[in-house]
C-alpha cells in the first residue's frame, strides 16, 4: 500500500463534495475489495473517503410494494433480513453463496456492486492489462483464461464480474439509486454494469463523482419458484465459474413469467431477455429449458482454457430451471445438487 | 517489479499524512493509539498493542487466521483499517477466557484435538464465537459452510466441527 490521506464523510452531500474536489479519491465502505487492491498497488487512491458512518443502513418497504436497501447494509444483514428471506429468497441465497461469513459481515451492498474483477492479470501489476492500465494489452486472451468470460467479450478484455449478489439483483429487475454533484438519479440494474468493448477500465456507468445510496427491488420476488445455483472449484469460499439465478411463475403447468441471469460468464451479470421469451408460455419440461439455454448461449465463445464453461452453463441453466420449477431451490449449506 | 501507472493518479507527491488518533476498546480495555491511515486493524493489534494471538495468514481476506470480533461480529482484521474502527469494541483470542477459566470453545478445541500446528486456531475460535452469536447454524453442514472462511492447512476440520458442536450444546 502506498501513501494516502484519510477523511470521514458526514453525510451524502459531504461525500459527493469531497469526491468532486478529488476525483481520484475513492470511497471506502467495507473495504474488503478496495483494501485488498490497495495492498496489491492495483488501486492507488490519494485519498480515502470513509462513508461507513453515513445513514444508509436500513432496509425499508417502498410505496410500490418493493424494498429499498441502503448502500451500507452489510451483505449478511441483507441475506438474513426477514423481508429478503421471505420475499426475495433468490437474493438471500445468492448472497450466502458468496465470500465467507466474516467478509459478508462487513461487505456492503454498494461495495458489492463495485467490486472489481478477479482476473489474475488485473491483480498482477507486472503484466499488461487494459482494465488496470488502458492500452497496455490484455494478458488473458492469450494467457491463462480458465475463469474468464464466454459472452459479451471484446478484443480488449475478457474479464468477468465476480459478484453473486448482483446476479440475483439483475434477475430481480433492481435499480440503483445514486447521488452526484448534479443531483440524484436511478439506473436500471441491467444498465449499471458495462460490457468491456474498448473501455474495460470502466466497469459500470456510475460517474466518478457519484455515490450509490440505495438499491431498490420491485414487488415481484419469485419467492415460490426460484434458485441460485453456483458452480466453483471448491464447495465454498470460491468465486463462481458459472452461476444461475432463476425465477419462475407457473400457471396451469406453463411458465407465465420468468427471470434468468448468469454469473461468471461475462463482464456483467448476464440477463438475456430472448432466453426468457423462449420460456414464457411454454410447458414446464426439459425441452423448454434446453431450448432457453441454447438461446442464451447462442453467441457463447470459449478461449483456450474456458470453453468448458459453455457446456457447464448449459447444464447449469437446465438444472436451475428444474430446481426452480420443482420449488426445491439449491441449499447453500448442503451442496449436493439435486 | 515493473509497476504500471494507475491512469487517474497524479504525479504530485502526497504529503505524509498526519497520524490519526484512534480509540479502541480491546478485550474490555480502552486503548488510545496514533496511527497512519494504512494501518490495518490486524497490524494495530499485533504491532501496536502487542496482541499477537491474532494471526496474519494471507493478509488478503482469503484464510480467516486474522478473524476477530468487532462489536460482537466476526470480521477479517486484515481487510479493515484501524482508523475506520475508531470507537469500536474489539475482542481477540486473548479476550475470550475469563480469569483462569477457558472459554467453552477453547476447552472444546482441546477436548477434540481440533488443531495440529495451531496457527489457524485463534481465527477458528473467534470465528466460531461469531457463528454461535449469529445463531444461524443448526446442522453440521451449516457449521461447515459458515466456518468456510477459516482455512486450516493442517486439515483439522472434522475435529473443529466436533468442537464447535460441543460448545454450541453448552451455549
Ligand atoms: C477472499 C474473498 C472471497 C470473496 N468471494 C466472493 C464470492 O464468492 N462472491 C462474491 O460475490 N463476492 C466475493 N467476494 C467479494 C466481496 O463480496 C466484495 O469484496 C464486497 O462485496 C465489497 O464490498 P465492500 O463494502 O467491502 O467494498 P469496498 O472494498 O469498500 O469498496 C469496493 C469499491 O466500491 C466503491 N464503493 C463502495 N461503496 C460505495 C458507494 N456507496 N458508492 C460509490 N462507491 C462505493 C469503493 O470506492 C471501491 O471502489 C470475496 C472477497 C474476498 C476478499
Ligand atoms: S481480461 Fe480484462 S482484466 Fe484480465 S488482463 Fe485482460 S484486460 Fe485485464
Ligand atoms: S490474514 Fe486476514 S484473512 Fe488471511
Ligand atoms: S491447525 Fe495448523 S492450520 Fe489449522
Amino acid at each position: 500500500m502506498i501513501n494516502f490521506q484519510y477523511a470521514r464523510a458526514n453525510d451524502v452531500a459531504d461525500a459527493v463534495r469531497r469526491i468532486t474536489a478529488e476525483p481520484a479519491a475513492k470511497f471506502i465502505a467495507g473495504g474488503t475489495n478496495l483494501i485488498d487492491l490497495m495492498k496489491e498497488n492495483v488501486e492507488r487512491p490519494p485519498l480515502l473517503i470513509d462513508i461507513t458512518r453515513l445513514p444508509l443502513k436500513s432496509v425499508e418497504e417502498t410505496a410500490a410494494g418493493g424494498v429499498r436497501i441502503g448502500a451500507l447494509v452489510p451483505n449478511s444483514d441483507l441475506a438474513y433480513h426477514p423481508l429478503i428471506e421471505q420475499r426475495y429468497p433468490m437474493l438471500a441465497s445468492a448472497i450466502l453463496a458468496g465470500a465467507s461469513a466474516q467478509l459478508r459481515n462487513v461487505a456492503s451492498t454498494g461495495g458489492n456492486l463495485l467490486q472489481r474483477t478477479r482476473c489474475y492479470y488485473f491483480y498482477d501489476t507486472a503484466t499488461p492489462c487494459n482494465k488496470r492500465d488502458p492500452g497496455s494489452g490484455c494478458s488473458a486472451i492469450t494467457g491463462l483464461n480458465r475463469t474468464h468470460a464466454i459472452l459479451g467479450t471484446s478484443d480488449a478484455c475478457i474479464a468477468t464480474h465476480p459478484s453473486d449478489m448482483c446476479v440475483a439483483l439483475a434477475a430481480l429487475d433492481a435499480s440503483v439509486h445514486v447521488a452526484g454533484p448534479t443531483g440524484a438519479r436511478a439506473i436500471a440494474f441491467t444498465d449499471f454494469h458495462r460490457l468491456p468493448e474498448n473501455t474495460p477500465q470502466r466497469d459500470t456507468n456510475l460517474e466518478p463523482s457519484e455515490i450509490i445510496t440505495a438499491v431498490e427491488l420491485p414487488a415481484r420476488g419469485f419467492a415460490a419458484n426460484y434458485t441460485y445455483l453456483k458452480f466453483r472449484d471448491r464447495l465454498s469460499y470460491a468465486f463462481a465459474l458459472v452461476s444461475v439465478a432463476a425465477g419462475l411463475e407457473l400457471k396451469d403447468g406453463k411458465i407465465a413469467e420468468t427471470r434468468l441471469a448468469l454469473g461468471g460468464v461475462a463482464h456483467k451479470p448476464w440477463r438475456d431477455r430472448s432466453a426468457e421469451a423462449a420460456l414464457r408460455g411454454q410447458p414446464v419440461n426439459q425441452t423448454t429449458f434446453t431450448r432457453a439455454a441454447d438461446v442464451l448461449l447462442r453467441d457463447a465463445k470459449g478461449f483456450e482454457h474456458n470453453a468448458f464453461k459453455i457446456d457447464l452453463a448449459r447444464s447449469a441453466i437446465v438444472r436451475a430451471l428444474t430446481q426452480a420449477a420443482a420449488g426445491t431451490p439449491q441449499s447453500q449449506s448442503n451442496k449436493k445438487i439435486r | 517489479m515493473a509497476q504500471t501507472n494507475s491512469p487517474q493518479r497524479s504525479k504530485a507527491p502526497i504529503a505524509a499524512p498526519d497520524k490519526i488518533p484512534v480509540a479502541l476498546t480491546v478485550n474490555g480495555v480502552e486503548r488510545q493509539l496514533e496511527l497512519a491511515p494504512w494501518t490495518t486493524l490486524l497490524d494495530a493489534l499485533r504491532d501496536h498493542l502487542d496482541l499477537t494471538g491474532t494471526k496474519k495468514g494471507c493478509d488478503h481476506g482469503q484464510c480467516g487466521a486474522c478473524t476477530v470480533l468487532v462489536d460482537g461480529r466476526r470480521i477479517n482484521s486484515c481487510l479493515t483499517l484501524a482508523v475506520m474502527q475508531d470507537r469500536a469494541a474489539v475482542t481477540t483470542i486473548e479476550g475470550l477466557a475469563t480469569d483462569d477459566v477457558l472459554h467453552a470453545l477453547q476447552q472444546a478445541f482441546i477436548d477434540h484435538d481440533a488443531f495440529q500446528c495451531g496457527y489457524c486456531t485463534p481465527g477458528q475460535i473467534c470465528s466460531a464465537a461469531g457463528l454461535i452469536a449469529e445463531g444461524r447454524a443448526k446442522t453440521a453442514d451449516d457449521i461447515r459452510e459458515l466456518m468456510s472462511g477459516n482455512i486450516c492447512r493442517c486439515g483439522a476440520y472434522p475435529n473443529i466441527v466436533a468442537a464447535i458442536q460441543q460448545a454450541m450444546g453448552q451455549s
